[in-house]
């Protein structure tokens, strides 16, 4: 069982880290002048959406929390409705925090608007998708040992690292090299893509590593 | 009494050394004793807190820091002194003038050249215009266009040569001035005695003058006056001490230039007009000010060319008119650093000697403004300065004949020649020096073939050969000599690395025991090993140290203290490395004993001990690039706000998981308290701390949480970012963001800037009687030791805010606001240890420093502190004055820290040695690796820019550290000594 659950785990997540590779290189095919450094906010768009439409997907084929309660139809409107607010508002969240560690706050608006829904997008659409719009269920898997299964360990590693990538593209910001992904916000927005892609493919691993040491308590 | 203990002292130190103190009831029979001594330490002082007992030697975590940053700011103070060494160029002027070197004597017997006075003077009279922080697009660019169009016109069609001059960095004029006059290059220890400049002891192109005759009229800024006192004939000096000053500092100057025009007892003018430069300061290059300043300088010039230009029939010779700029400006209006806006400055020659120029102006070629002094110098018929490192610049002198060029040429590189040879040993295989001496002997042949009168094309063209060779020699001589000006003193920079090294090991060996709860050290003072290993040392180090000093060509600074100092020194390099060696037996000793209690060690990590760590270990490797230091502000916006967001979670988990614990009462209560103690992390090393103190936490922590406070302490880390954001963008600093609009900026406009200082002024005098009121009524009873503190603590507040400039005013308030809201809601509710608490006041002010507008460059020290309440210049006062309206921010961020520290001392008695020994260690863990990294970057490009102010900052911010920390040891004295009684 837990093998199986793991290899669908690896499988979903290769995918998702295939597709934002995929993200980096097909548009070029179809746009004329595309490159993820020359037009980085078109690329932040595309990569927003794919790496969402691709996650709802697959939350919704592989159905990984087991939603015991037969909900009815509006019972669902009213939590997809949840959804969209809670992802906004963690969205203008995002904004915000960038904007206190440094961001300018009238010029270059889209710019960090887009970068905060990407990151949005590597962390609380997961959240959304997985744990639905139910606090009580993210502070337990954040705080410490409340996973209570393997995607939700899955959920953890994956966040953490896009924040921490998104946190060390910061860095070479000030060096004066004077290089085309110095520019505000390619650094970090790459930080944070290769940040959530090294967690999509580490957290397997991971898991592999210590399945002796995970025991997962049933609800 | 130590006597009688003394005996059976050897074998109960020993084991309680090893011992972790502080958690046993077991070696409550030794304490009677040690707490004896610890009275005694108390009683003899702070300097004193160090107890000789027979074989050991007794000291507190907070003495033992204060005792090694003194160390440590004397092994600083020996680096920077070999750093920046004073520049012992050449003998000075009086002595030994060297005639001028004659022809090169042509090959052959029997024919010499006779020519060897000084080539007779080219220019009868020169005036030389220096514009403070022009900036060559003032002139060359479309600014000149427009405002300067006399200028401009004499630029493009008139008898002129103009050249973009560059400044070598510190870009403040008075270094500029040297180098303009000299022709050599000032160290950069100049800008620190920039304001009280003394006469210039160096050889001269104004002493040159003085000394050949001439009569000199200097009118502009009095820094000349200083620099050359009874140089002039006649002199009016404006002071740059009125900033806001724009028009009168300049029309103090122009108000002469008729009457002198007129006259014709002169043969070099100089002004300095100063308005520019303060427009710059005050408004920026953009400012619609600069335009009718630029404006009123082209009449100024045009009026003096006009008038030379009369006068010049009369005259055999033509005159000179010279037009520079000592440094640019940034585009913020500073100067200091080595930006290309603040290094390129127009340097303009215009003289009717001249070919008038036929085609328009292409690429202006670059000079250095160094050439300027070797220039002057022949074309006033002067010796060239005996320090000068300039090339002359050759189009000045190109209407001359070609012997006289080439005499011109021989003259500057014999010059520099001479000066390599007085500064090199191995001047013989330098390039420029073999290519000067080819160069002189083709010239010799030259000079064979000119006076055979021989006088057709070939001559011309050998000339023309010559001429190039000379010059390629002098470029490369020039540059050779200019890379020596960086010559290390490598010795005093070494003794200096190793004091400083040394302390930093010693402080982290001995982190263990100086954060365990008694703070205390027992250190064995003489064993026998030791005090050999010490003997010998000493001997080795001062064999040492004759090798070095009796085998060193170059000048020495620790050579050249005196026998009794060098060994003091060697002494404390010894000790210091058998305090080292101890501390490292002990712990080998402790490691081979099993250990008692090994939760100690593997105590788990927060993620605010992670960023704490990764943070210090962070800023200190990026202390190795030079974009980081220009912009170190950014690293620490960058730390504060993750430390804030790091707390704001460990608020928000505090606090949730207490409320999830309060509804699942029961089975689930233990394992919630594991991971609450895990949350709040409180990490002592002595962690006798079980169970129960980790239910009395959670027990305080449940009482907190009721009420609106609860949600104050959770928004607060919130407001705090909003806060340190809005600071962030009051004072731009830096390099790269500092064009983007500041706040400061809005502020200091009109009345709102009055405004805005009574309201602050009176919120904080608010505060700082709330401060005192409360700390008297609460802890009446205590202490009046808090209130002391707190009194020093807003008196400083009071002293920081009269020197603050207006508009930083807010950079206080909100240092108070934190500082109040981080004490109330997240320190005292989350009881971090003393540690935590330390780095985080530290990672503050250093945030703090920068959010006042101080950066790691020169330029942005505000020495108009230094001015307050002070009618001139005193030195000592202004220096102190300066140096705390710098470090204002750091040091009321420590002093609060020892307020809270000593508040808190009854939940830990040893908070303030914590402390103490913490800031210790925050401080001199970036200094020591940065000392190393200097001096492996000794030859890098901005060495000059950007790393040697960074090196005096860090410097400086040693000594300040070291009278914290000998303040928190005093209070630490007192507290004990309290204690005991």
């Amino acid at each position: 069982m837990k093998e199986a659950e793991l290899r669908r785990l690896l499988a979903a997540n290769l995918l998702c880290a295939g597709s934002i590779v995929l993200t980096a290189l097909v548009p070029a095919l179809f746009l004329d002048g595309f490159s993820v450094l020359g037009t980085h906010l078109t690329w932040l768009c595309i990569c927003s959406v794919c790496v969402s439409v691709l996650n709802v997907t697959l939350c919704l084929i592989l159905k990984p929390s087991p939603s015991s309660k037969r909900s009815s139809l509006s019972n669902k409107i009213s939590r997809f409705l949840k959804c969209c607010i809670y992802f906004f508002m963690s969205c203008i969240l995002f904004h915000a925090i960038i904007v206190l560690y440094g961001a300018p706050l009238i010029e270059s608006v889209t710019e960090t608007f887009l970068f905060a829904v990407l990151l949005s997008t590597f962390t609380t659409l997961q959240c959304l998708c997985l744990l639905g719009p139910n606090i009580q269920a993210w502070i337990r898997v954040f705080s410490r040992n409340g996973a209570m299964s393997i995607w939700e360990n899955s959920l953890q590693i994956t966040t953490t690292c896009s924040i921490l990538g998104g946190w060390f593209g910061a860095f070479p910001i000030p060096l004066d090299w004077d290089r085309p992904w110095q520019v505000w916000p390619i650094s970090c927005s790459l930080g944070a893509t290769f940040g959530y892609m090294a967690g999509l493919i580490i957290a397997p691993l991971w898991i592999h590593w210590n399945r002796k040491q995970l025991t997962y308590k049933s609800r | 009494m130590r006597g009688s203990t003394s005996g059976s002292g050897l074998e109960r130190c020993w084991p309680l050394a090893n011992r972790r103190a502080g958690r046993a009831g077991a070696v409550a029979a030794d304490w009677p004793e040690a707490g004896r001594g610890g009275a005694e330490d108390a009683g003899s002082g702070p300097g004193a807190g160090r107890r000789v007992g027979r074989m050991r030697l007794r000291l507190r975590s907070g003495a033992l820091a204060a005792g090694c940053l003194l160390a440590e700011a004397l092994g600083v103070a020996l680096f920077l002194r070999g750093f920046f060494p004073l520049p012992v160029r050449s003998l000075p002027r009086g002595e030994a003038r060297a005639q001028p070197p004659a022809e090169p004597a042509p090959p052959g017997p029997g024919i010499a050249s006779n020519w060897t006075k000084i080539p007779p003077p080219l220019f009868r009279k020169v005036v030389i215009v220096l514009i403070d922080a022009l900036r060559d697009d003032f002139v060359f660019g479309s600014k000149g266009k427009q405002f300067m169009p006399y200028t401009t016109q004499v630029i493009e069609k008139g008898t002129s040569y103009s050249f973009i001059a560059e400044a070598k960095p510190p870009t403040v004029t008075m270094p500029r001035i040297k180098a303009l006059m000299t022709g050599s290059i000032p160290g950069f220890i100049d800008v620190v005695v920039n304001l009280n400049s003394p006469a210039l002891m160096s050889d001269n192109l104004i002493w040159q003058a003085k000394a050949a005759g001439k009569r000199i009229i200097f009118y502009g800024d009095d820094t000349w006056v200083k620099l050359f006192p009874k140089h002039f004939v006649e002199y009016d000096g404006t002071t740059s001490f009125f900033v806001s000053d724009f028009t009168e500092v300049d029309d103090n100057v122009t108000r002469h230039l008729d009457r002198v025009l007129k006259r014709e007892d002169w043969d070099l003018l100089i002004l300095h007009y100063l308005g520019l430069d303060h427009i710059g300061h005050m408004t920026g290059p953009n400012s619609p000010l600069v335009g009718p300043k630029l404006r009123e300088m082209d009449n100024v010039l045009k009026k003096i060319h006009i008038s030379l230009l009369s006068k010049e029939g009369e005259a055999s010779l033509p005159s000179l008119l010279v037009v520079c700029g000592d440094h640019g400006m940034s585009e913020t209006g500073s100067h200091g650093g080595s930006s290309e806006d603040e290094v390129h400055t127009p340097l303009l020659f215009i003289s009717s000697a001249f070919e008038k120029r036929s085609g328009p102006l292409t690429q202006l070629e670059l000079v250095q403004q160094t050439d300027l002094a070797s220039t002057l110098a022949v074309g006033l018929g002067l010796p060239i300065s005996r320090n000068n490192v300039g090339n002359i610049i050759l189009p000045v002198v190109g209407s001359k004949t070609m012997r006289e060029q080439l005499r011109f040429l021989h003259m500057n590189g014999f010059q520099l020649s001479t000066l390599l040879q007085e500064n090199t040993p191995a001047y013989e295989k330098d390039l420029g020096y073999e290519q000067f001496k080819i160069a002189e002997k083709s010239h010799g042949n030259w000079i064979k073939l000119y006076l055979e009168g021989n006088n057709s094309e070939i001559l011309l063209n050998l000339g023309k050969k010559v001429l190039k060779q000379y010059l390629e020699a002098l470029r490369t001589l020039s540059s050779s000599l200019s890379k020596q000006v960086a010559q290390y003193d490598m010795y005093s920079m070494m003794v200096g690395t190793v004091i400083v090294m040394e302390v930093l090991l010693l402080l982290f060996l001995s982190v263990p025991k100086a954060l365990s709860s008694r703070a205390e050290f027992e250190v064995p003072l003489s064993p026998p090993l030791f005090s050999l290993l010490f003997y010998l040392m000493c001997l080795m180090l001062c064999a040492v140290h004759v090798i070095v000093c009796t085998s060193a060509e170059s000048l020495c600074y620790f050579c050249s203290m005196s026998w009794l100092t060098a060994v003091g020194v060697m002494m404390l390099i010894s000790a210091l490395m058998c305090g080292i060696l101890s501390a490292v037996g002990k712990i080998l000793e402790n490691s081979r004993l099993p250990l008692k209690n090994p939760g100690a060690s593997s105590s788990s990590w927060s993620e605010v001990d992670v960023l704490i760590l990764a943070g210090t270990i962070g800023h200190v490797l990026s202390l190795g690039a030079s974009s980081f230091i220009e912009e170190e502000h950014q690293t620490w916006y960058f730390l504060i706000n993750t430390l804030c967001l790091a707390l704001c979670q460990e608020l928000c988990r505090n606090h949730f998981l207490l409320k999830e614990c309060d509804l699942q009462l029961g089975t689930t209560m233990k394992q919630n308290f594991d991971s609450i103690g895990e949350a709040s992390e409180c990490k002592n090393i002595d962690v006798q701390a079980a169970s129960n103190s980790k239910l009395g936490k959670a027990a305080s922590s449940a009482e907190f949480v009721k009420g609106s406070d609860k949600w104050i302490s959770l928004a607060s880390p919130w407001i705090i970012l909003i806060c340190c954001r809005l600071l962030r963008s009051l004072n731009q600093t830096g390099v790269q963001w500092a064009h983007r609009p500041d706040f400061g900026h809005w502020l200091t406009r009109g009345i709102t800037e009055a405004r805005f200082v009574y309201v602050f002024v009176l919120g904080i005098v608010f505060t700082g009687t709330k401060d005192l009121l409360k700390s008297q009524v609460i802890s009446a009873d205590s202490s009046v030791k808090s209130t002391g503190l707190w009194e020093v603590y807003s008196g400083l507040v009071l002293l920081s805010a009269l020197l603050f400039r207006p508009h930083n005013l807010p950079v206080l308030v909100f240092c108070l606001l934190i500082q109040t809201m981080m004490t109330k809601y997240i320190w005292r509710p989350l009881k971090f240890d003393a540690a935590q608490i330390t780095i985080m006041h530290y990672w503050f002010g250093q945030a703090f420093f920068y959010f006042q507008g101080n950066s790691n460059g020169i330029a942005t020290v505000d020495v108009s502190a230094g001015f307050v309440g002070l009618e001139s210049y005193v030195e000592i006062p202004a220096i102190f004055l300066t140096a705390f309206a710098t470090y204002a921010g750091p040091l009321l961020w420590a002093i609060h820290l020892l307020c809270y520290l000593s508040s808190e001392v009854s939940r830990n008695s040893a908070a303030v040695g914590h402390g103490c020994f913490c800031y210790a260690l925050m401080r001199s863990i970036p200094v020591a690796i940065y000392i190393v990294l200097v001096t492996g970057l000794r030859y890098h490009l901005f060495i000059w820019s950007v790393f040697s102010p960074k090196l005096l900052y860090e410097g400086m911010h040693v000594f300040i550290t070291a009278a914290i920390c000998l303040f928190f040891t005093a209070m630490d004295q007192n507290h004990s000594q309290k204690v005991q009684g």
